[in-house]
C-alpha cells in the first residue's frame, strides 16, 4: 500500500495557511472598522483612531480579496 | 439488448443522479449561510444553483475515468454504469430522507464497484485504490478540515473579542456570502463534470462519439441544468442538519467553516488529490462549532453522520451489484431495475412529505431532549 502522505500534508498546510490568512484578515478588518463606532465601553473614539482603523480595514479587505481572487483563478483555470 | 435503449437509460439515469447530487450537496455551500441569516433560504439556493450552472461551463476538464481507477475500466459498459448510477441514486435519496450529508462521489464509486464486481468478479476491483482514494481520505479529510476550522474560529473569536459585536456580525455575514459562493462555484466545477464524463464515456462506448471526443454541447447544458435544478430544489433536510443540528453556528463560525472548506477543496483539487466536498464541509462546520465551545457541538449527530459515511460505499455497492445482475439479463431486466428505482424513489419522497422540511422551517431549532410529544399532542 502506498499512501501519498507528502501530498496530504501539503494540502493540510496550504489549506490551513490560506484559511487562517483570509479569516484573520477579515477579522482584523472588522476590528479596524469597529473603531468608527463607539468602543465596547460605549465611549467615543478619536478622529485619528477612526481614520487609522478605516484605512487598516480597507487594506485588510484588499489583501483578503487578493487571496480570494487567486482561489477564483484556481477554480476557473 | 438494443444498445440505444441502454444508452438512453444511462443518460436519463445520469441526469437523475446529477439532480440528486445537486440537492444533496446544496447544504455544503449554503447550510451555515442560511443558519446565520447571511442569505435567506430561497436566495441561498438560487445563488448556489446559478453558481453550479456557471461552474459546469467554466471547466472543460472532463473526467477521463469515471471510476477513478477503482475498478478495471475495460469491464465497464453501459449496463454497469446504469447499475452503478442506480446504486448511487438510492443511497443519495436514503441519506437525504434521513437528513445525513454523505458523499455523492463515494456513492457513485460504490455503485460502480458493486456493478463491476458482478460483471467481472472480485479481481476487477482494485482494493488498494479503494483504500487510498476512498477510505483514507474519508477518514483524514474531515479531521483535517475540522482541526483547521477549529483553530481559525478560535483565533477569529479572540481577535474580534473587543470589537463592536454588531459590526463583527454584519461583517462576517457579508464575508459568508463570498465564501459560500466560492464553495458553490467549486462544487459546480467538480460535480457537473463528473456526470458529463459519465454520459460522454457512455456515448463513446456505444459508438455514438469518437474516442477522445469532448462532451457535446447538449451534454454540458443538460448536466449543468440538472445539477443546478437539483441545487435550486434545496436539500432542506440536509441543510437543517448541517446548519442547525450539528452545532450552534454564528456568523464568525459560518465564515470560518466556509473559508476552510473552500481552502481545503481548492488545495486538494489543485494538488491532484480531490477530496469529498461533503466530508470537507461537514468537518469544517464541526470544527467551527468546536472552535467556540466544545460542548456546543452535537456529538450524537456527528456520530450518526460518521456512521452513514462508513456505510456509503458498501450500501451503494450492494444496490449496484443487484441492479447489475438484473440489468445484465436483458432489456426486461433494465426496465425492471428502472421501474423499481422509480418506485423506491417515489416511496421515499412520499415518506418525506409526512415530515416536510422546507425553506419556511429549515431554521427551526431541534426539539429539546426533554420534549414530550404525548403531552404536546394532548395539549
Amino acid at each position: 500500500m502506498t499512501i501519498d502522505w507528502a501530498t496530504l500534508a501539503a494540502i493540510a498546510v496550504v489549506a490551513a495557511a490560506a484559511a487562517l490568512t483570509v479569516v484573520l484578515l477579515v477579522a482584523l478588518a472588522l476590528v479596524g472598522w469597529s473603531a468608527r463606532s463607539a468602543g465596547p465601553d460605549g465611549g467615543r473614539t478619536s478622529g485619528t483612531h477612526t481614520a487609522v482603523g478605516a484605512v487598516a480595514a480597507v487594506l485588510c479587505v484588499l489583501a483578503a480579496g487578493l487571496v480570494v481572487s487567486y482561489g477564483l483563478y484556481l477554480i476557473i483555470a | 439488448m438494443d444498445v440505444s435503449l441502454i444508452i438512453v437509460a444511462v443518460v436519463v439515469t445520469a441526469l437523475v443522479f446529477d439532480f440528486t447530487n445537486g440537492f444533496h450537496d446544496t447544504a455544503n455551500a449554503m447550510a451555515t449561510s442560511i443558519a446565520t441569516g447571511a442569505f435567506r433560504p430561497k436566495t441561498a439556493v438560487a445563488v448556489a444553483a446559478c453558481l453550479n450552472l456557471t461552474g459546469a461551463f467554466l471547466s472543460v476538464q472532463v473526467a477521463k475515468t469515471i471510476s477513478g481507477g477503482l475498478v478495471d475500466e475495460t469491464l465497464i459498459n453501459p449496463v454497469v454504469i446504469f447499475a452503478g448510477l442506480i446504486g448511487a441514486i438510492m443511497w443519495n435519496l436514503i441519506t437525504w430522507y434521513l437528513g445525513l450529508p454523505s458523499s455523492s462521489s463515494h456513492a457513485l464509486f460504490g455503485g460502480l464497484i458493486g456493478a463491476t464486481w458482478v460483471a467481472g468478479g472480485i479481481g476487477a476491483i482494485d482494493f488498494n485504490a479503494v483504500l487510498n482514494k476512498i477510505v483514507l481520505p474519508a477518514v483524514l479529510s474531515p479531521v483535517v478540515a475540522a482541526l483547521i476550522a477549529m483553530t481559525v474560529t478560535y483565533l477569529a473569536f479572540r481577535v474580534t473579542a473587543r470589537a463592536e459585536a454588531g459590526t463583527v456580525s454584519r461583517g462576517f455575514q457579508l464575508g459568508q456570502r463570498v465564501s459560500a459562493s466560492m464553495v458553490a462555484l467549486a462544487h459546480g466545477t467538480n460535480d457537473a463534470q463528473k456526470t458529463m464524463g459519465v454520459i460522454t464515456l457512455t456515448l463513446i462506448t456505444g459508438g455514438m462519439l469518437a474516442p477522445g471526443s469532448p462532451p457535446p454541447s447538449w451534454v454540458v447544458l443538460a448536466a449543468g441544468s440538472a445539477i443546478a435544478l437539483g441545487t435550486y430544489m434545496g436539500g432542506w433536510r440536509i441543510i437543517r442538519t448541517l446548519g442547525r443540528r450539528l452545532s450552534d453556528i454564528h456568523p464568525v463560525q459560518g465564515f470560518s467553516a466556509e473559508t476552510t472548506s473552500a481552502a481545503v477543496i481548492l488545495a486538494s483539487t489543485h494538488m491532484g488529490l480531490p477530496l469529498s466536498t461533503t466530508q470537507v464541509c461537514t468537518g469544517s462546520i464541526l470544527g467551527a462549532g468546536a472552535g467556540r465551545r466544545l460542548a456546543g457541538v452535537h456529538w450524537g449527530m456527528a456520530g450518526r453522520i460518521a456512521l452513514s459515511w462508513s456505510f456509503t460505499l458498501p450500501s451503494a455497492a450492494v444496490v449496484g451489484a443487484a441492479a447489475s445482475w438484473l440489468a445484465a439479463t436483458g432489456a426486461g431486466g433494465v426496465i425492471v431495475v428502472g421501474v423499481t428505482g422509480v418506485a423506491v424513489a417515489s416511496g421515499i419522497y412520499a415518506a418525506s412529505r409526512r415530515n416536510a422540511v422546507t425553506a419556511a422551517n429549515v431554521n427551526d431549532l431541534p426539539r429539546p431532549e426533554s420534549y414530550d410529544l404525548a403531552a404536546d399532542v394532548a395539549a
